[in-house]
């Protein structure tokens, strides 16, 4: 073991794994050439990502952290993986500058590299696109040790193979991401919410086609159910705040109803933080399309789960209380797979990080085979 | 011999009306657009189905032949340049739109399908296709994919990869995987991502499920003149720097003025020694708002002449001037090289006065025209074939401008890929582990290396020759951009 990677515990009766904390790329070149297995952590904002880890030992990159590079007139920033969301928001907030896919977990603690593994994007990845779209560049230490680059900094280029790409929702299991280059733009002047009570899913669905055919720039597009089957529809724009009120004016006329929230931070950082999901819950992230909701909304409305659809149906969010055995069978009926993100507090029974339909892929299998042929990190599982 | 048995196979599984074998036959599929290069292939397959693509594929992989999937062969790079005794998957007639669906904003297609009809089919449903590479007449989704094409509206829409959301293909073993689905989010790897823009090194793509977008409300485009480049350029900055995110910021200097005027008369400033164009979209209330604004910073901006679009057919004269304007050299000079390189946005005066001090220092005209939102220059090297040695220059010119987009911190290229074009600096740009770690993910991939064999990655052989104009290029039907 390098010198330089310390094992700050070690608790050899249980199942406590180990735990590294490098401070320089090489420290992680070193622990992946010594250690026979092991994961990436950061600051535990995701714990059941890591539920299948076993006793490999985990390199808590939380060491290796800050902003490389930031040039507001160029748009792109470049930062270590272990760098706090926050530490970057606010870095950019003061050029008036934002991520464009409204990284999840901000607040909580989250980190650049931990949002980039588990592939995760937010509302407001509604207007520009998420996480994959705006990453530019990886460096990354592969399963052989290698310390490798992909992409670029620049905002275009399309030299070489998509790694920034493949590393994003690879939770680790690919190479351990070093550092991450990423595009941002600037940040809509002022934001303001339309919200408009629908009676059914029928409704809300039909509510939300018109907003999303129609020639509006919305920033996100969410539907929060109620247990009693209702729903809210929560658009929210952005822009010049003085036209703000009338673009909102419009919106509600589309749909017929709605009621305007000029103040809407609150709202959003609801969304943001997952404040809506009990502590006791666990938190899964669904990729789903349109045609698929009003099958699991059933499913989930019979089961009592809290849910919320973001980005026009494009991604599903669950508060599960139930036994993650039933949730299982739940999404595999459907043929949908889950990503949970964590489980419920105090410890419930380990779930993760993959729940429902299995989803084998041959080019996976032959990916990881290039980049981890020894199997240092767990195996990301079908 | 193991190509007459794959031959006789070949003939075995697919019509004999679907396999080319006559000179005659090949000579068409000898080069794409980078015209330098020319191989002859042993055979051209015309897939009519996704099964022969796979049939195809399958029988490359048992006999070992070296394989390349090709639409309309517009590839600057040389992308689809066939291989010596391999094959050229013709992918044209693979051209069904299988599924357009307007709520949930995405179409499935056929790699034949060319970029432009998706957006004419999703029109109807006010919806488009975002990449527009100036080839969009012709150019097929496949080849798009391939080499993730650009445009010009990368800095807010991003890349061709930003518009794919899944992906039925064929490896090159022959294994059909499905990749992402019809949602824009995902979990696991997105190996969606990281098959687009692989230069046809990963296999063939079979389906590819696109994300359209809602066609903006409103338009407003500027074109502004200015009495230098770093004129111009600075005028950026200041747009950059205010907040607005336009969908299109294009630069054009003297010499690509004159061409796009003796071309298509688009009716630019005359005495111009550079152009900006600028264009905001969306939303009527925002962008009358957002306009105000640009043009105030426009008319601070030193500007010698403001010209606003007052319709769709003064918008539409301005962008023909543009995007014509590459083929439009083709007036100025005999011959051209044209480059695909990326600057970080803020070293775009540095790295264009180091072109003009190199243009001076060889001699040599360099007409430059570019997307200055995302620092992607296009510099066209002017030279005469005929005069000795010219080429050789003009090529050395256009390696020492790539070493500078490098030596700055960006890209050897924006949007026309590596292909054959710029294999050889492709170490100037990665170190050799970055290099072994894409070709073991070649090599699990492909482990006999069928797949486009010999395009992106270095090797030992000669630098490419004469780069002339592609004859659809010479008559206008499409530019290099």
């Amino acid at each position: 073991m390098n010198a330089a990677t310390h094992p700050t515990s070690h608790t050899p009766a249980t199942y406590t794994p180990a735990t590294y904390t490098p401070a320089t790329p090489a420290h992680v070149q070193a622990a992946v050439r010594d250690l026979p297995r092991l994961v990436p952590t950061g600051r535990g904002t995701k714990p059941s990502l890591l539920a299948d880890a076993g006793d490999a030992a985990r390199l808590d990159l939380r060491g290796l952290a800050g902003i490389l590079e930031y040039d507001p007139g160029e748009y792109t920033f470049t930062a270590y993986a272990g760098t706090p969301l926050a530490a970057i928001a606010a870095a950019l907030a003061e050029h008036g500058q934002s991520m464009p896919f409204d990284p999840p977990l901000l607040d909580a603690g989250a980190t650049l590299g931990g949002t980039i593994a588990a592939g995760l994007s937010g509302s407001s990845r509604y207007r520009y696109g998420g996480l994959r779209d705006f990453i530019l560049g990886v460096q990354i230490v592969d399963g052989q040790g290698r310390l490798i680059r992909g992409g670029g900094k620049v905002v275009k280029n399309a030299a070489g193979f998509d790694l920034p790409k493949l590393m994003v929702g690879s939770l680790g299991r690919l190479g351990i991401i070093i550092s991450a280059s990423f595009k941002v733009f600037p940040a809509p002047r002022a934001t303001a919410t339309l919200t408009a009570t629908l009676p059914n899913l029928t409704a809300a669905l039909q509510a939300q086609a018109r907003l999303m055919v129609g020639p509006y720039d919305l920033e996100a597009l969410d539907l929060l159910p109620d247990a009693q089957g209702a729903l809210t529809l929560h658009v929210r724009i952005g822009g010049p705040a003085a036209v703000l009120p009338a673009r909102l004016e419009r919106l509600r006329h589309v749909i017929g109803v709605g009621e305007a929230q000029l103040d809407d931070r609150a709202l959003w950082h609801t969304a943001q933080e997952f404040t809506w999901v009990a502590p006791t819950a666990y938190l899964i992230k669904l990729a789903t399309t349109q045609q698929q909701l009003p099958a699991l909304d059933a499913a989930l409305h019979h089961a009592g789960a809290t849910r919320r659809y973001a980005v026009g149906g494009n991604l599903a969010w669950i508060a599960w209380t139930g036994d993650p055995a039933s949730l299982h069978s739940l999404l595999a009926a459907q043929g949908l797979r889950g990503l949970v993100l964590r489980g419920p507090t105090p410890v419930g029974p380990p779930v993760g990080p993959f729940v429902g339909a299995a989803t084998p892929s041959p080019m996976l299998a032959r990916i990881t085979t290039a980049l981890d042929p020894d199997n240092r990190f767990p195996a990301l599982p079908a | 011999m193991t190509q007459a048995a794959f031959l006789a196979a070949l003939s075995q599984a697919l019509p004999p009306a679907r396999i080319l074998r006559r000179a005659e036959q090949l000579a068409a599929y000898e080069s794409d657009a980078l015209t330098a290069f020319r191989t002859r292939p042993l055979a051209v397959v015309l897939a009519a189905t996704q099964d022969d693509v796979i049939a195809t594929v399958r029988l490359c992989h048992q006999y070992q032949i070296p394989f390349v999937a090709r639409g309309s062969g517009t590839s600057l790079s040389g992308g689809s340049l066939p291989i010596a005794d391999g094959v050229v998957i013709a992918l044209n007639r693979l051209n069904r739109l299988i599924s357009l669906d307007p709520v949930a904003r995405v179409a499935v297609v056929e790699p034949g399908v060319i970029n432009l009809d998706v957006t004419k089919a999703a029109a109807p449903h006010g919806l488009y296709y975002a990449p527009d590479p100036s080839s969009q007449l012709i150019c097929t989704i496949g080849g798009n994919i391939a080499f993730n094409s650009g445009g010009a509206h990368c800095l807010k829409y991003g890349m061709t990869s930003n518009h794919v959301l899944g992906l039925k293909a064929v490896l090159p073993d022959g294994t059909v995987v499905h990749l992402g689905s019809g949602s824009l989010e995902n979990t696991g790897p997105d190996l969606t991502g990281f098959f687009v823009g692989s230069e046809g090194l990963f296999g063939i793509a079979l389906e590819i499920t696109l994300r359209l977008l809602p066609k903006p409300e409103r338009y407003r485009t500027v074109l502004a003149s200015y009495a230098s480049l770093a004129a111009a350029g600075d005028a950026v900055t200041q747009v950059v720097a205010s907040g607005l995110l336009p969908g299109a910021l294009e630069i054009m200097d003297r010499l690509a003025i004159d061409a796009a005027e003796a071309s298509v008369n688009a009716g630019y400033p005359r005495d111009a020694k550079a152009l900006l164009i600028v264009e905001l979209e969306g939303e009527a209330e925002q962008v009358e708002r957002e306009f105000t604004e640009l043009r105030q910073l426009i008319q601070a901006s030193g500007a010698q002449e403001i010209r606003i679009a007052q319709d769709d057919a003064e918008r539409a004269r301005i962008w023909k001037g543009r995007k014509g304007a590459f083929s439009a050299v083709g007036r100025l000079s005999p011959d051209y090289i044209v480059q695909d390189g990326v600057v970080p946005r803020s070293k775009l005066g540095q790295a264009l006065a180091t072109i003009d001090r190199l243009s001076a220092q060889y001699n040599i005209r360099v007409a430059n025209v570019f997307h200055a939102g995302d620092g992607n220059l296009h510099p066209l090297i002017l030279y005469d074939g005929r005069e000795p040695g010219a080429l050789a220059r003009a090529e050395q010119l256009a390696g020492e401008i790539l070493q500078l987009c490098i030596d700055l911190g960006g890209s050897i290229t924006g949007e026309h890929g590596v292909g054959m074009e710029k294999r050889h600096y492709m170490p100037a740009m990665f170190t050799p582990t970055d290099l072994d770690a894409m070709a073991d993910l070649r090599l699990a991939l492909d482990p006999h290396e069928l797949a486009n064999r010999g395009k992106m990655f270095p090797a030992d052989d000669a630098m490419p020759h004469p780069h002339s104009p592609h004859p659809l290029e010479r008559q206008g039907v499409i530019s290099r951009v």
